[in-house]
């Protein structure tokens, strides 16, 4: 049991000496995306050469969570960011073990696992000089990455929770609650409400008992933070919850999980048993007399579960359909009790808003949005991965400096932000300083995260088609509007990609956005034709060009499209043995043709080609 | 479908015969069968004295949840707004026309089931595909082909 700041110093002295028989550290990645990109045969492959070296008392290897660069993926990192190495084992991997016991035994460094510039020009040896790395400011993601998630120990010698200590003991709830408050902290779910508010809110709610939760659900489509988070380092969300508990007045939390997210359950939990046995959770913490447990909960599936009542609903065992809020959940929430539900991000912050002072917390950031944001940048952008920047960074510095611009040098279409909540933003806009105001101005939203970089050869008419049929899938049903608005609005733009749209139909979509928007219960509804409205704001001349010529510019709806083969095909066959429609004819080395009526626009001849001679008309 | 009792009671033990754990009881009996058989949603709400259509209601609300059974591999496509703008949509049409099978379906001789999801959460490799809980990242057309060959022949 851990009772005391002394109790928690000589964990951390252990920890020092547990490690200190160790010369060298290697972290590789055990992040989701790196486990698919084969960082299990990396580690054994390792540890294996290292116990034949009889070098494995010398080195440790750890398992670590996301370090964000999840595209380069296995992620290999050296004593504590020294050097940085990526793709390993992709391609050899025998011959990259054997460059990975190289730079252990005589320290030098394997060029080719260095990671380099898209133009190829520029390469990097250590995490620190990596653009990618070098201009993101780290508080929530702090240690992702750098420490075994699933050790305890490791956390609390890196500082977990120390502010956990600092608020039972030498804090009392109400001066907590007025750090929070000062920090400015806003919520990271997608709404971005004051955090502080919240929990005042529900601290003076009348009746209890009390319960706190975290949203773990991430429903966004193309986000991915909480999920690495929850993976990489589960300590941090235990202590932000455990903090809220004791400033709000609550005994019991819940963590609601994605149903895909296996990992972060598993990660979660061994935290949370560990943290049982040292007394983080249980009867009297620290011996201030605070109690607090935790449950974990997985999700079902349902995108609408991570709005707070539909949650709430869910975690009673109901289905998870949302309710009108006229009595807010921190009045009569989960059990109609008081209730106060946070995105795992923003508890995330809490443990560092109380370690290092709300005013250096408020000191980060923009006007009206404080500290950091983590986002998953993916799409066509050349470094994908997870980012964190002090919110106000630009667009332009997001996509452009960290991101190194866009795949095989195309066209920047635009960014799509706050998942199906959200809008596009196009080129115009690149400067935009992103907070939580700035981008609902442009009719988008922050929401969890997720920005999306779109080129050229993204049709924006589909993306509001994507994004309409997403949100058919995922309405409840309980609101008509909802229900039949967002389905009948998805006819129109299907029929639009189909080729067979006509002049009332812009019309029609922004008459029925509106209605959908104002009719709704829940914010599902209530945004639902942001994806639409946001389009047809800023790529009116895509929509024309799709009803007016019946032409798709990108190239990606289907009717509108046709497959071609230029000059340059070499008559390799190819194409002509793959495609399943079999309509691509030609002699052996003399280009061939695609008979048009048979082609089923697969795209396979498209994919196969080591030419490029297929072509999108 | 015959059921096996002791095993449902055991899981309903486990959640602590909670009625607001049902979601948790579905899906702990969903991963012993494969997918949630009816008669277990029947005699679960027998045992919790949960109404069948409150029951039902639940079963049938959550995606996580199938009252119909899996096919031996289960292939998972994500479409999420990552992986569709980098070819989601062409991958689950090679998976049908490969396999001969509809999304949310199962082939005929039952070795395949293929279903959609709106997300991963490993974006960056996107487009990606989930085969029996194990991830292929960056896939296309070609690789379709070759994961599909992996899993027949592995079987
Ligand atoms: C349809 C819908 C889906 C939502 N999904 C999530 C989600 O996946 N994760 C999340 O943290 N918040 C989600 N939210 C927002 C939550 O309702 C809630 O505002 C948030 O969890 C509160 O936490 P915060 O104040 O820390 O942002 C969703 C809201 C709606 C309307
Ligand atoms: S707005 Fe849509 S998702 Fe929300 S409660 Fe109504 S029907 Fe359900
Ligand atoms: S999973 Fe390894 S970097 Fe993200
Ligand atoms: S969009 Fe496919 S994994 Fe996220």
């Amino acid at each position: 049991m851990i009772q005391s700041l002394d109790d928690l110093e000589k964990i951390k002295e252990d920890f020092a000496g547990r490690i200190k028989k160790y010369g060298k550290t290697v972290k590789i990645c055990f992040g989701t995306g790196c486990v698919s990109s084969g960082s299990q045969a990396v580690y054994d492959g390792l540890v294996g050469a290292l116990e034949k070296e009889s070098l494995n008392k010398k080195v440790r290897v750890v398992k670590t969570g996301c370090h964000g660069f999840c595209e380069k993926g296995p992620i290999v990192v050296f004593n504590d960011d020294e050097i940085f190495y990526q793709s390993v084992g992709k391609k050899k991997i025998e011959e990259d073990i054997a460059l990975l016991l190289d730079t252990i035994k005589n320290g030098k460094v394997a060029d080719k696992l260095l990671y380099k510039s898209a133009d190829k020009l520029k390469k990097f040896v250590s995490t620190k000089e990596i653009p990618f790395y070098a201009m993101q400011k780290k508080i929530v993601l702090d240690l992702n990455g750098a420490i075994d998630p699933e050790d305890i120990d490791e956390y609390i010698a890196h500082g977990g929770y120390s502010a956990l200590q600092k608020a039972l003991t030498a804090m009392t709830p109400d001066e907590v609650l007025d750090w929070v408050q000062k920090s400015g902290l806003r919520g990271r779910g997608g709404g971005g409400f004051s955090t502080g508010t919240k929990w005042k809110s529900c601290k003076d709610a009348h009746g209890g008992p009390k319960y706190i939760m975290a949203n773990g659900d991430e429903g966004d489509p193309g986000a991915f933070m909480d999920r690495s988070l929850m993976e990489g380092n589960p300590g941090v969300i235990l202590e932000g919850m455990i903090i809220g508990g004791y400033t709000i007045g609550s005994n019991q939390g819940y963590i609601y999980v994605r149903d895909e997210y296996p990992l972060a359950v598993k990660r979660l939990g061994i935290a949370l048993e560990q943290a049982v046995k040292y007394g983080f959770l249980g009867k009297n913490i620290f011996n201030s007399g605070f109690d607090f447990d935790i449950k974990i909960v997985r999700g079902g599936g349902a995108f609408v579960c991570g709005e707070s009542t539909a949650l709430m609903s869910s975690l009673e065992g109901k289905s998870g359909e949302p309710r009108a809020k006229y009595v807010h959940t921190v009045e009569k929430g989960l059990w109609d009790k008081p209730s106060n539900l946070n995105n795992v991000e923003t508890w995330a912050c809490v443990p560092a808003i109380i370690n290092r002072g709300w005013q250096w917390f408020a000191s980060i950031g923009s006007e009206g949005s404080k500290g950091t944001k983590v986002f998953s940048l993916v799409g066509k952008v050349n470094n994908t991965g997870l980012i964190e920047v002090p919110m106000g960074t630009t667009l332009r510095q997001i996509i452009f400096d960290l991101g190194d611009g866009i795949q095989n040098n195309k066209e920047f279409k635009a960014v799509q932000t706050g998942g199906p909540s959200g809008g596009c933003i196009p080129k115009e806009y690149l400067d935009t300083a992103v907070d939580f105001d700035t981008l609902w101005e442009l009719g988008s939203m922050m929401g969890s995260g997720g920005m999306i970089v779109m080129d050229d050869k993204n049709c924006m008419v589909d993306v509001a088609r994507y994004f309409l049929k997403f949100l058919v899938e995922e309405s409840c049903g309980k609101c008509v509007p909802c229900r039949e608005g967002i389905r009948r609005m998805l006819e129109i733009v299907e029929r639009i990609c189909d080729g067979e749209g006509d002049e009332g139909d812009i019309a029609h979509l922004k008459e029925l956005g509106r209605a959908v928007n104002i009719g709704s219960l829940c914010g599902l509804g209530q945004s639902a034709s942001n994806p639409v409205l946001s389009t047809l704001r800023y790529f009116m001349d895509e929509y024309e060009a799709h009803i007016a010529h019946k032409k798709c510019p990108a190239g990606v709806c289907k009717p509108l499209i046709n497959y071609t083969i230029l000059d340059n095909c070499t008559g390799c066959t190819l194409c002509a043995r793959e495609c399943p429609s079999n309509c691509i004819i030609g002699d052996k080395k003399k280009p061939h043709t695609i008979d048009t009526k048979k082609c089923i626009k697969c795209g396979m001849c498209y994919e196969v080609c080591k030419f490029g001679a297929v072509n999108v008309v | 479908m015959d059921i096996d009792k002791k095993k449902l009671d055991t899981i309903i033990k486990k959640n602590g015969g909670e009625r607001n754990r049902i979601l948790a009881i579905y899906q702990d009996i969903q991963s012993e069968y494969r997918y949630l058989p009816k008669e277990a949603v029947q005699y679960v709400c027998g045992r919790l004295d949960i109404p069948l259509v409150k029951g039902f209601e639940v079963a049938t609300f959550y995606k996580a949840l199938s009252l119909k059974p899996k096919g031996k591999h289960s292939v998972c496509v994500c479409l999420g707004t990552a992986c569709h703008l980098k070819g989601g949509p062409a991958i689950l049409e090679t998976f049908e026309r490969e396999l001969k099978v509809k999304r949310d379906d199962t082939t005929e001789d039952g070795m395949f089931s293929v279903d959609t999801v709106n997300c991963l959460g490993a974006c960056a490799l996107a487009p990606l595909v989930r085969v029996d809980g194990k991830d292929f990242g960056k896939t296309s057309p070609p690789t379709v082909k070759k994961i599909i060959k992996e899993f027949k022949h592995g079987a």
